[in-house]
């Protein structure tokens, strides 16, 4: 069998089998009573459908927040690691206070961002923005400044201006740590919207998203529905991060050893 | 000889910082479109002289005249091969060569006028489109030679640029140097530790010594031109190439 072939029936036994397991557990491994604690997947796929319109919607809301958010953690972040790669005295005054962000756990910024830019998308943003900012102005900074010296000196032989040596060097040489950067940022700015809005979402004007839908589902003892929400966070960060891959695919395969093909 | 030489040393001298010796007043000239070889022991200092002549370090003490002209106008004359190909991964061969060209600010039509020329001058037209991972190391470095060449220099300095490839990638390229050599007339500056690569290239060799470098000894090379694969089988050469050797051991007790 090629192992084209292989890699898509693998994946998919795998599946089957936890399913397997899955409905196993239901009915054989716990008790009469307790079995509305693991809802079988049908179950789950039952209660997804009866709220397809609602989740859906919440799904939406969360994409535009983690969306929103990343995007501007990117924009902001690469101005960032621009003005942190002049100088070693510039990163050692700013990075304590970078860190300081980053260290902060959201549901403790969360609070604080609902009473300054008020519940909803805005907070889901800002705070998905807090969780996304941090991987990326560090690996951008330092792709910056971890430039070959040797290209920086044929650079300095020609006599290029500081601008030539910033756009024509070091952003390209940076590419590939800003990828690295924001594959982990990709990985955190969908959960990070979903832990916003469990804390700072709202369902004003229709805005509330999976985390704010897990809370009431919470509330009511929805467990199948809870489940759906946890498959629709799952699916929302794997295209996310299947959409961040393949960006990175596009600009670094031509030139970068991490994406050599190792099939021939 | 020209009556002007096109590029002079005087009683150079090089430290870094508070740190020993590295050139000892070291004293030359070279006469426009002669190939000077510097061979030594490492460390000696021959990358240093490179670097004082390209202008990416000061001396210490002493001058460095360019025949009357400006020393700054001998450095937009000059173009630099690395020991490492250095090229930028991310740019194909095509726009590797143009890069030094792009630094200058020239049009876009003069550059590729330019990198189609020195191109073909390496042979490497059907690469133009590939890029620098998917070249062998003796590729890359030809690369690295025609960006060098696109700039139409007038100085070549060439810090032991084919010290990394095979025998045979490495003699194959001195015979492609010299021809391209012979048809620019640029002055050249090559730095290697192969003696018989220093005796088939140059007009003059110069032998340093090290701590602190400085010149040992100069070796004329008569070997006419033009010099192909042949010369290598010539009695002359054998002779120069014995000769150097001899004197390169009485400086580095480990040289061959
Ligand atoms: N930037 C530098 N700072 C301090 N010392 C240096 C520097 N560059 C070279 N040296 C020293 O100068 C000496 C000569 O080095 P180099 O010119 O590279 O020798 P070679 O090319 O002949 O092997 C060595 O001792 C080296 O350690
Ligand atoms: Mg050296």
């Amino acid at each position: 069998m090629s192992s084209k072939a292989l890699k898509v029936l693998l994946p998919a036994l795998t599946g089957a089998l936890l399913l397997a397991l899955w409905y196993a557990a239901h009915f054989f491994l716990i008790s009469e009573e307790r079995r509305f604690l693991l809802p079988p997947p049908g179950a789950v796929w039952h209660a997804f459908i009866k709220d397809a319109p609602l989740l859906l919607h919440a799904a939406w809301n969360t994409a535009q927040g983690a969306l929103l958010g990343f995007g501007l953690a990117v924009v902001i972040s690469f101005g960032f690691a621009l003005l942190l790669s002049l100088s070693p005295l510039v990163r050692a005054s700013l990075y304590p206070f970078l860190t300081a962000v980053q260290l902060t756990p959201l549901p403790i910024l969360a609070p604080i961002c609902v009473i300054w830019v008020g519940a909803g998308l805005a907070s889901v943003a800002v705070l998905t923005f807090a969780i996304a900012f941090f991987p990326l102005v560090v690996n951008t900074t330092q792709g910056l400044i971890s430039v070959d010296r040797n290209l920086l000196e044929l650079f300095q032989l020609y006599r290029a201006s500081r601008w030539q040596q910033l756009f024509l060097l070091r952003v390209p040489a940076a590419l590939p740590y800003f990828f690295t950067g924001l594959r982990i940022a990709a990985t955190l700015a969908p959960i990070g919207a979903v832990v916003a809005d469990m804390n700072a979402g709202s369902s004003a004007g229709d805005g509330g998203g999976l985390g704010f839908q897990a809370v009431i589902y919470s509330s009511q003892l929805k467990i199948p529905a809870l489940f759906a929400t946890a498959a629709l966070t799952c699916l929302l960060g794997f295209i996310f991060n299947a959409a961040i891959l393949t960006l990175a695919w596009l600009a670094l395969h031509h030139w970068h050893d991490s994406y050599e093909r190792t099939d021939h | 000889m020209p009556a002007s030489p096109y590029i002079e040393f005087r009683d150079v001298t090089k430290r870094f910082g508070d740190g020993p010796l590295v050139l000892d007043r070291v004293s030359f000239s070279a006469a426009p479109g002669e190939f000077i070889t510097l061979i030594g022991p490492s460390g000696c200092g021959k990358s240093t002289l490179l670097r004082l002549l390209a202008g990416l370090s000061p001396v210490t003490s002493g001058t460095i005249a360019a025949g009357g002209r400006d020393p700054a106008a001998v450095a937009t004359d000059l173009a630099f091969v690395f020991q490492e190909p250095t090229l930028l991964p991310w740019l194909s061969v095509a726009h590797n060569i143009e890069v030094p060209l792009q630094l200058r600010g020239v049009d876009a039509a003069t550059r590729a006028a330019s990198r189609q020329r020195v191109l073909e001058l390496v042979r490497l037209q059907e690469k133009a489109g590939a890029f620098p991972r998917q070249l062998s190391g003796g590729q890359k470095m030809r690369v690295s030679i025609a960006r060098a060449l696109a700039l139409a220099p007038r100085m070549m300095l060439l810090d032991e640029p084919f010290g990394a490839l095979d025998e045979m990638t490495r003699e194959h390229l001195n015979e492609e140097l010299l021809a391209i050599h012979a048809q620019q007339q640029w002055t050249a500056f090559f730095v290697t530790h192969s003696v018989a690569e220093a005796v088939f290239l140059s007009n003059r060799i110069f032998i340093l010594a090290a701590n602190p470098g400085r010149i040992h000894a100069e070796v004329t090379v008569p070997l006419p031109g033009p010099r192909t694969a042949d010369t290598r089988l010539a009695r002359d050469y054998h002779e120069l190439v014995a000769h150097v050797s001899r004197l390169l051991r009485s400086v580095d007790p480990e040289a061959a």
